[in-house]
């Protein structure tokens, strides 16, 4: 761990300072280049808003309205009968729609359960595990256009439920139930 | 698919607060969500003017290249699609090795810069390639090696052992993406008999 932490501290301070060792090297006009790359950010940055803005819509509608908890109502005894705890079921589903909202609720679960009972280090592992993927999906193919996204939301979310039954098997095995 | 999916959850989310009494809420979630959106969004500018400046440098020294060819093996397995020492397969590399290393902030321009080179590789064309349906699943499944957030939040609450779930992570993480990784190609299989 202690290796591990030292190298994501030492990381990105070293990359910077190796590929502008390099480039200088290699004779590339470096700050030109930079400011060259970094017009195309701004594009993209502002060409992704429109993806997300309606996105994020559409997600915060349906959890404000309460159509969320109602779903999560009606899935929740089918995924206890599995047995997956009941507090870890809206975490589950949330991930892969919303990033700050299960953030919100993994520190939420810590903060009734404690971060060492067998709950949090669940939720622990499930956040830390998966990525939010209608976040990754949107940015990603707003970025570059791509309309027609064929499989990729069900690879994605099938993923996702890997990963969940992963972490439970996992962390289930590891500090018990 | 996408279309359904947003159509359904912001007319079910109308719908449902008729009968529910959450209407006031469904209207202060309209722009609250169009704000978080672009909040989000002009966050990341500085991120993204950043690293891609800093890429162009490396690109421009052919960083990419010689990264595309040192784990060649590897990633042709899982591009076929994508020709040698391709500038995307230099892209996908520093993207994954940014996510496993919990860079998500460096990772999303390079994410973006693969997927504008696997564009250019699939004619230009707005549909999702394989290789984008492979990127992607590898990308929603995470490939962090030390998630930095969750263990902000442990220390938060003041865990005992902060760093004790890394472990469980790290397992969790590498079966989700060999999971997505096999679905994937479970679909491409499904779609390539399909014709």
């Amino acid at each position: 761990m202690g290796i591990v932490s030292v190298i994501s501290l030492w990381f990105i301070p070293v990359l910077i300072a190796f590929i502008l060792m390099y480039g200088t090297f290699k004779r590339v006009p470096t700050y030109e280049s930079f400011v060259e790359g970094g017009k195309e950010g701004v594009k993209i940055a502002v060409s992704i808003i429109p993806f997300l803005v309606g996105m994020l819509v559409a997600i915060s509608v349906f959890r404000a309205s309460g159509a969320l908890d109602f779903l999560m109502g009606y899935i929740r005894p089918g995924l206890e009968a599995f047995g997956i705890p009941a507090d870890i079921v809206p975490l589950a589903i949330i991930r892969p729609i919303s990033g700050t909202a299960a953030l919100g609720m993994t520190s939420d679960i810590m903060a009734t359960h404690g971060p060492d009972s067998f709950i949090g280090r669940l939720a622990a592992t499930i956040q830390g595990s998966t990525d939010t993927t209608f976040y990754v999906l949107t940015v990603y193919f707003g970025a570059v256009g791509i309309k027609k996204m064929g499989d990729s939301l069900k690879v994605g979310l099938l993923a996702d439920l890997v990963g969940i039954i992963a972490a439970i098997v996992v962390v289930t095995l590891v500090f018990g139930g | 698919m996408v279309n359904l999916i947003w159509v359904f959850m912001t007319v079910f989310g109308v719908v449902f607060a008729i009968f529910n009494g959450t209407m006031n809420e469904v209207n202060e979630a309209v722009f609250s969500g169009a704000k978080e959106a672009v909040t989000l969004c002009i966050g990341l500018i500085s991120i993204l003017v950043f690293w891609l400046g800093m890429m162009r440098i490396a690109e421009d020294a052919g960083m990419l290249k010689i990264l595309a060819k040192l784990f060649r093996p590897l990633v042709k397995r899982l591009f076929p699609e994508i020709p040698n020492d391709h500038p995307a397969m230099g892209y996908i590399l520093s993207n994954m090795m940014a996510n496993m290393f919990g860079l998500g902030n460096a990772a999303t321009p390079l994410g973006i810069k693969a997927m504008e080179e696997m564009r250019k590789l699939n004619g230009g064309s707005n549909e999702a390639s394989r290789s984008m349906i492979t990127f992607l699943a590898i990308n929603t499944s995470s490939l962090t090696l030390i998630p930095t957030t969750v263990i902000a939040i442990r220390m938060n609450y003041n865990s005992a052992n902060p760093t004790d779930i890394v472990g469980t992570t790290l397992v969790a993480t590498i079966c989700s993406t060999i999971g997505a990784i096999l679905i994937d190609r479970f679909f491409y299989y499904r779609r390539s008999r399909k014709g």
